[in-house]
């Protein structure tokens, strides 16, 4: 085909319009780009306040998932019967009185009076039990405390009964759980929903109303206070206490970009930011206009997994060899580095937890590239690559696997580390012959004691991923739970670190502390186990 | 049949071939080879029997043909499925996104023609000289600074330092037409540096190129002012492959879209994309390709109907 | 629609190669360019000796170093060196300079790749389409398939299919590359088809392979090579866009995109980590294209022609 020339009246008249009418157009929108912005919300307005999530909402159901942003948004909206506080203790939420007989097997409990789900109905007994046992089927401890259960008892609308076939410790620690799959209580009729799929109805009895029709997935989740709620008296503290709502709204503004985040909060187009990365708080530090605050002052822990199926990580002794090599204040700076935000801690549980203990952790204690090199050579290492998965977007652990795969090195092994996306990660976890290595992070709430620590489970098929597989670790979780007093507790809680170091089930790296970013306008943070927005003020 | 609906009739039937194409491909190339979303959504502390009791709730341990007959069953009644992740079907996710992108990609068009075309008419009419060196120069380099450090750079100068413009977000045309603009214009013009490359590489070319020819000679024989012999007769000569480059360079739009949203936090069809790719949501990638693609054949046939307007000795 | 395009190239006579290659040489854009490109090759092919040091050494005592700042470095066999931290240090204590230097060559080599793979594939693609119509239908069809779907998107979704790798991106890219190579050769072929020569040489009872390499073939040369440097560059930044979407390659194979976006967490406080790759790339990526400039203007011959002006 020829090209055209042109020349004729025709077209250039067609063009003189398109280009007079993109002029005026351009006219017309720089006129109203210079409007100035229209001034922040008038006086009668609703107070709201603006928080970027540590990522999108999407499975709303906080049984099927133990995704941390399903648990805030279950706590935004959910009540539970027992709360924990910052010190550890559980203290009634929405129950008012229970009480245990004297052969510790029939638990009775009544309900707070008044107690309102959002569509205007009483919270009664059915409705806690069928959350209860909804929950029971999915979470490590409900199936653990499921196991004990002889049966459930609707004695009346406020009062409901546990009967247990053998005495069981962790009851109330259990319905007190504070991290996921956290036993939120719903509706019945919400809860009757087979746990195979998620629920459609997001009716709760918490403190605030999720607004369905105004959530926009990828783009913001806007929840409204809940004027009927009754929070308690006492102060708030943990996931315990008076949840009282001091905002007319609250929107999670979703930006996936973390720098972009940052630059938003800086020119106060959102008011706090969830968990920004480490390696932002130097700039979030320096601005005038914004704080940084620790709601969560006993922090979280950092875990290095094996899979315990596929070589070179299926000998026990190649597992020690590595354990060997791993140095917790390498981790801990370089993916932290910020003083007073890590410390290192020789301890599968949490250093300001209860159970916390050092037996058995010498090996980890004192690691020594020397003596890794010395055990791998002994353990018969044949030089199968260790295949090290690395999540490239989750900010807070992705530097984690590059220092592993540096010391393994240093070590002698032949790493392979493979960068993906954390959903790909979470894919190929699953399969038991795509992966050697893993590392993650935990909340202390998840991994202070043995039961509810699921990471320690060494269930074989059954247990986390890595499928750790031994008897007596096993033994040893059940006879905690078992346990009648805490001094017996404490004691088996010794012996479980000491055999999970033995068989490698995981390897704790120490332990960081989050802190949340907010305007200094942001008043009211509660300290706990994570941030929940309750008492939260804007000036 | 006249010559235009035969016309007509050809590109329809060639475009339905090209989406079946597409569409067939992207489905089996994902079911075959994808890792299925059901580990992602039992959540982390899943066990392998739970994640397979997951796979089959969702319908993905079905035989591929099966799969594949129930969806494209569904898109014939306009049912694209529902999410695996969120609680919307797929339409609605779609709608809900549409408007963000669509605004961002015509901003950045209306930006890139308007800066380009007198850039490129400019440097067509100096051709040769330091005039044009700069210019190309210059457009050349905002086509090679990658998209993301733009973005960066120019929240950063605008938005923090100066205060000007909103750092980012997405305001509906619904809220008011100002927070709409204000939002719109920083990605708009990160975008619009890439598009106003081709643009005024094309226009330069044909700018050039006609002012070479004959008529233009005659045009200024006749004792036209310049400025009316580059804009009225040599720049209508470009009109043509102005249109076509930017039909074409629609996926590179696309593509530079998928970035900007991401850097600006527009909620718009591509993060959604990105999101479910990531996600192995295949229904919402199925529906996003499918609708891609019309777009990109739709956006040419109109623009091969457009040459109708612009040049009369066009025929079909 | 696109062969309108196309058409701005339709068939070239072999220009006679002498004026070719001095027109070639005295083109400022292909100058200008191909000496920067080859500047940034050459600083990548010699980075061992360029005063480097490991790459991938992480340092937890040298975490985010200011660009001219000077520390002591343990190396790997234990002995301390004192180190000028030219371009700085990231947030893992990697020093910026070496990683941005051997960054440079998986960048160059991931762009000629990509360039080279799919001028290739797209050739034959377009030759075999040009030249027998059954593969024309078939083939074409799949061809507009994929270029219906936006590039990055194609590779995203290729490169989440397979896992992560210099090879895995390469193939992502090219496939999102070939579908314009093998319209552009078959148009061409289609063009040249019809000439004269080329019925003569039929009727003569020349093979059909003789055919296609003795005349269409060469007169594909000079578009495809213009085409191709646009390819390089093209294929650079979606490599950078990748590693910014959080696929691309690994963090122990530095490439100057996911250098960009591991550091741009701290752009705020330490522009550093961006700024010097992101300009290594901007002016690579300009000189390549400055480049394809310069030899579309000279392999072109209607752009010879440059007439008379006021």
């Amino acid at each position: 085909m020829e090209r055209r020339r042109v020349d004729f009246r025709e077209a250039t008249g067609r063009l003189r319009l398109c280009v007079r009418t993109t002029l005026a157009f351009t006219g017309l929108v720089a006129l109203c780009a210079c409007r100035p912005a229209p001034q922040s919300a008038p006086a009668h307005a609703d107070k709201v306040l603006r928080m970027v999530p540590q990522s999108d909402l999407e499975i709303l159901d906080p049984v099927w998932t133990t995704a941390l942003i399903t648990q805030d948004h279950g706590y935004m909206i959910y009540d539970t019967l027992f709360g924990m506080d910052a010190s550890g203790r559980v203290s009634p939420q929405m129950v008012e009185t229970w009480d245990v007989s004297a052969d510790k097997k029939i638990w009775t409990f009544t309900l707070r009076d008044g107690l309102e789900f959002h569509d205007g109905l009483p919270v009664t007994s059915d409705d806690v039990i069928a959350s209860l046992q909804r929950w029971g089927q999915r979470d490590t401890m409900g199936r653990k405390l499921m196991s004990f259960v002889e049966g459930w008892e609707a004695v009346n609308a406020r009062t409901f009964r546990l009967t247990l076939k053998e005495p069981y410790g962790l009851v109330l620690e259990s319905f007190g759980k504070p991290g996921s799959n956290v036993p939120f209580i719903m509706p019945r009729r919400v809860a009757a929903t087979p746990v195979s799929k998620q629920i459609d109805d997001t009716t709760g009895s918490g403190p605030f109303v999720f607004s369905k029709d105004q959530w926009r997935p990828g783009e913001k989740v806007v929840y409204l206070r809940n004027a009927k709620y009754r929070p308690r008296a006492e102060p708030a503290s943990g996931t315990s206490g008076g949840k009282t709502v001091k905002v007319d709204r609250v929107e999670w503004v979703v930006i996936k970009d973390a720098q972009t985040a940052v630059n938003a909060l800086a020119a106060g187009e959102v008011d706090l930011i969830e968990m920004p990365a480490y390696e932002q708080y130097p700039a979030l530090e320096s601005n005038a206009g914004i704080q940084m605050v620790e709601p969560n002052p006993i922090g979280a822990q950092f875990s290095l997994h094996f899979n315990h199926l596929a070589p070179p990580f299926n000998k026990e002794t190649v597992r020690q060899a590595a354990m060997a090599a791993l140095n917790q204040p390498a981790f801990l700076q370089t993916q932290v580095g910020i003083p007073g935000r890590y410390r290192t801690c020789f301890s599968v549980y949490p250093c300001s937890t209860p159970y916390f203990t050092t037996t058995g952790m010498d090996f980890i204690a004192r690691p020594d590239v020397n003596r890794a090199r010395q055990l791998l050579g002994e353990s018969g290492y044949d030089g199968t690559p260790v295949v090290i998965m690395q999540p490239t977007d989750l900010a807070i652990i992705a530097k984690l696997p590059v220092v592993a795969a540096q010391l393994l090195r240093d070590a002698g092994f032949k790493v392979d580390m493979q960068s993906m996306d954390w959903q790909t990660l979470v894919s190929r976890r699953a399969k038991k012959d795509a992966w050697n290595i893993f590392l993650t992070g935990a909340g202390a709430e998840q991994v202070e004691n043995p039961i509810s620590n699921n990471m320690l489970s060494a269930a074989c098929d059954k247990a986390f991923w890595g499928w750790a597989c031994d008897a007596k670790l096993e033994t040893l979780r059940d006879a905690f739970a078992r346990a009648g007093d805490d001094q017996a507790r404490k004691a088996l809680a010794e012996q479980i670190q000491a055999r999970a170091m033995e068989i490698g089930a995981l390897v704790p790296l120490g332990e960081y502390v989050r802190g949340t970013a907010a305007r200094r306008t942001v008043t009211g943070f509660v300290t706990g186990y994570f941030l929940v927005l309750w008492n939260l003020e804007k000036q | 049949m006249t010559p235009i609906w035969r016309f007509l009739v050809q590109r329809v039937v060639s475009a339905i071939t090209v989406l079946l194409v597409v569409v067939v491909m992207v489905f089996l190339l994902m079911r075959l080879t994808l890792d299925d979303p059901a580990a992602i959504i039992a959540g982390d502390s899943a066990t392998t029997e739970q994640i397979q009791q997951v796979r089959e709730s969702l319908g993905l341990s079905r035989p591929i043909v099966v799969q594949f007959g129930i969806w494209f069953g569904g898109l014939l009644h306009g049912d694209l499925g529902e999410s695996f992740f969120y609680k919307k079907t797929v339409v609605q996710l779609i709608a809900q996104r549409l408007e963000p992108t669509l605004a961002l990609a015509l901003c950045t068009i209306v930006m890139a023609v308007m800066v380009a075309v007198p850039l490129g008419a400019i440097a067509g009419w100096r051709h040769g000289g330091w005039l044009d060196r700069m210019l190309m120069g210059f457009s050349t380099l905002g086509f090679s600074i990658p998209v993301f450090v733009l973005g960066y750079l120019l929240i950063w100068l605008v938005s923090l330092k100066l205060g000007w413009l909103p750092v980012q977000g997405y305001a509906r045309l619904a809220d008011g037409f100002s927070p709409f603009i204000r939002r719109l214009i920083l990605p708009s013009v990160t975008l619009s540096l890439i598009y106003t490359a081709l643009i005024a590489r094309v226009t330069r070319a044909a700018v050039s190129e006609a002012l070479t020819e004959d008529f233009v000679r005659t045009a200024r024989a006749k004792g036209l002012p310049e400025w009316r012999v580059v804009i009225h007769h040599a720049l209508a000569n470009a009109a043509v492959p102005i249109v076509t480059v930017i039909g074409i360079g629609l996926t590179l739009l696309l593509s530079g879209v998928v970035v900007t949203e991401r850097v600006f936090s527009i909620p718009g069809l591509g993060q959604l994309t990105v999101e479910a790719v990531l996600n192995r949501d295949f229904r919402v990638i199925q529906a996003v390709i499918l609708l891609f693609s019309m777009t990109y054949v739709l956006v040419n046939l109109l623009i091969d109907l457009t040459y109708l307007v612009l040049d009369p000795r066009i025929r079909y | 629609m696109i062969d309108l395009l196309d058409s701005t190239v339709d068939a070239l006579p072999t220009a006679a190669a002498p004026t070719a290659w001095r027109a070639l040489a005295t083109n400022w854009s292909v100058r200008l360019g191909g000496s920067v490109l080859a500047f940034f090759a050459l600083v990548s092919l010699l980075a061992p000796v360029l005063g480097v040091i490991d790459p991938t050494r992480l340092d937890s005592t040298n975490i985010n170093r200011r660009p001219g700042v000077s520390s002591a470095v343990t190396l790997a066999n234990g002995e301390s060196v004192q180190r000028n931290f030219w371009m700085g240090t990231d947030g893992l204590g990697r020093d910026i300079y070496s990683r941005v230097l051997y960054g440079g060559r998986v960048s160059l080599v991931i762009g000629v790749s990509v360039a080279t793979l799919s001028l290739l594939f797209g050739l034959i693609i377009g030759l075999a389409s040009g030249y027998v119509r059954w593969i024309d239908v078939l083939v074409m069809r799949m061809m507009d398939g994929l270029m219906a779907i936006p590039g990055i998107l194609l590779a995203l979704f290729l490169v989440a299919l397979w896992r992560a790798s210099l090879g895995t991106v390469i193939l992502a890219i090219t496939l999102t590359e070939i579908p314009r190579v093998g319209r552009l050769v078959r148009s061409l072929t289609l063009s040249i088809r019809e000439e004269p020569y080329v019925e003569a040489a039929v009727s003569v009872g020349t093979s059909t392979v003789k055919l296609l390499y003795r005349h269409i073939l060469p007169n594909t040369i000079a578009p495809l090579i213009v085409q191709g440097t646009y390819i390089c560059a093209v294929a650079m930044l979606a490599e950078s866009i990748l590693s910014f979407l959080g696929v691309g390659l690994p963090t122990d194979v530095p490439t100057w995109g996911n250098i960009m976006a591991e550091g741009r967490l701290s752009f705020n406080q330490y522009p550093h980590n961006v700024l010097f790759p992101g300009v290594f790339l901007a002016l690579t990526v300009l000189s390549v294209n400055m480049l394809g400039d310069g030899l579309r203007d000279t392999l072109d011959p209607r752009f010879g022609k440059r007439g008379e002006r006021p």
